[in-house]
């Protein structure tokens, strides 16, 4: 290689490694606010790294796994309630947990069900049965990396039937003026 | 394989390159696409989940994986353009970038149209989402400075800048998942090990990928063939080539 290729080179990779180095350094410090979501030991432990713990009454998005058996939905309205716990890989859901209580009033997602990961956002804060809780104005559903065909998913013994609701209960949203 | 690779830096012979390569390249892809489309959106397995509009998978992963993939190669014409100041690099480059404008578009598109019923929401803020949209910006801003000069090779090589700088992006959009949690899922195919489908949702997957790879091929060579002309028009070869076809 002449001189002056060998010198532009040097400068091209030179800017190259120093424009990395910045990313990563600014990614590196962001990396707390770049999260999308609290997980429910989060919120009530702090981030990992930072100990960065929400207060109450602040908006935040928390995510994770729907607790099976912990959905509670009122048969006149929208009004549902369920606990998120972290979500763990293999999935297991032990009482020990630790545990946020959703509330939410409004149409779920199609893809809700009990042992579902779910992003949620709303207002951090403490109801006097359950403790740490979050009044929701939005449920997310996360679909996860796995694909599987109907047959399959049925000799696993999944199931998904999407949420039904009656006239009554959707009655009800229209009146409160939403 | 320098000395192998180097009459292709001639404008002429890579202009005869690509005719010779596309009607190759235009058949295969259309073989793959159709077979890979076909199979994909009419007898691949619904999911138990989502049911059909799972299918949008077939064509937002390829759009989204090629987005970056031809981001990637932009780069490397752009990096060997400003060392070695090869015209024709900067003329691929400036091929290549509306092309993955595009593909990023359709990825977006996509994911926002599965995103609706599957997550609920259009689009949220996440680190994935967020990343994707600002490939879409670097390419934008990257087709700008290709048509901001009238000089080529200044355009060329600012247009070079831009790209490498914007070359950080790559890695943040594939790991965007890993590295901060989201609501875009994991990666479902280029996973080490096992890919988590079946395999009869898998092979159709597989053939539309290559086709759409194929389709990005033609499409690039298609407009590289035209930059090469309009980039050397005051050349003989050119008026010979033009006036050859005007008196056909």
């Amino acid at each position: 290689m002449n001189p002056r290729r060998k010198k532009r080179l040097a400068v091209v990779a030179s800017v190259l490694i120093g424009i990395g180095a910045v990313a990563g350094l600014v990614l590196y410090a962001l990396s707390q606010n770049i999260d999308l979501f609290f997980t429910p030991s989060e919120i009530t432990q702090g981030k990992k790294e930072t100990g960065l713990k929400p207060s109450i009454g602040q908006r935040i998005r928390i995510g994770g796994l729907v607790v099976p058996g912990s959905v509670s939905r009122d048969p006149d309205s929208l009004k549902v309630s369920f606990k998120l716990s972290d979500m763990t890989m293999p999935i297991v859901f032990k009482d020990s947990d630790i545990m946020i209580t959703v509330y939410y009033d409004g149409i779920l997602p199609d893809l809700f069900r009990e042992g579902q990961g779910i992003v949620a956002n709303g207002r951090l804060a403490e109801h006097a049965p359950t403790g740490l809780s979050i009044e929701a104005s939005e449920v997310l559903a996360k679909h996860d990396e796995n694909y599987m065909p109907a047959e399959l998913a049925e000799a696993a013994g999944k199931k998904h039937e999407k949420t039904t609701y009656s006239d009554k209960q959707l009655e009800s949203k229209k009146s409160t003026g939403y | 394989m320098w000395k192998w690779l180097h009459p292709y830096a001639n404008p002429e012979v890579a202009y005869h390159f690509t005719n010779k390569v596309l009607p190759w390249l235009s058949a295969l892809a259309a073989i793959f696409l159709s077979i890979g489309l076909v199979w994909a959106l009419v007898f691949a397995p619904a999911d138990y989940q989502q049911g059909h509009s799972f299918r949008i998978f077939y064509v937002h992963v390829p759009a989204a994986s090629l987005s970056m993939g031809i981001y990637f190669a932009m780069a490397i014409a752009a990096f060997s353009s400003l060392v070695w100041q090869l015209k024709l690099a900067d003329a691929s480059a400036a091929a290549m970038a509306p092309v993955g404008a595009a593909f990023t578009a359709i990825a977006l598109i996509t994911g926002a149209a599965w995103g609706k019923p599957m997550w609920g929401t259009w689009w949220i803020w996440d680190a994935r989402l967020t990343s994707e949209l600002i490939l879409l910006f670097l390419y934008l801003g990257v087709i700008a400075l290709h048509n901001a000069f009238e000089d080529k090779n200044l355009a060329g090589k600012a247009a070079g800048i831009l790209t490498l700088v914007g070359v950080v992006n790559i890695p943040i959009i594939k790991y965007s998942v890993d590295w901060w949690n989201t609501l875009h899922q994991g990666s479902t195919v280029s996973k080490l090990g096992k890919p988590s489908m079946s395999l009869d949702m898998l092979w159709p997957f597989i053939f539309s990928f290559i086709g759409f790879s194929l389709l990005v091929g033609v499409i690039i060579c298609l407009r590289f063939r035209n930059e090469i002309l309009a980039r050397n028009s005051i050349r003989p070869w050119v008026r010979n080539l033009v006036q050859e076809h005007t008196t056909k």
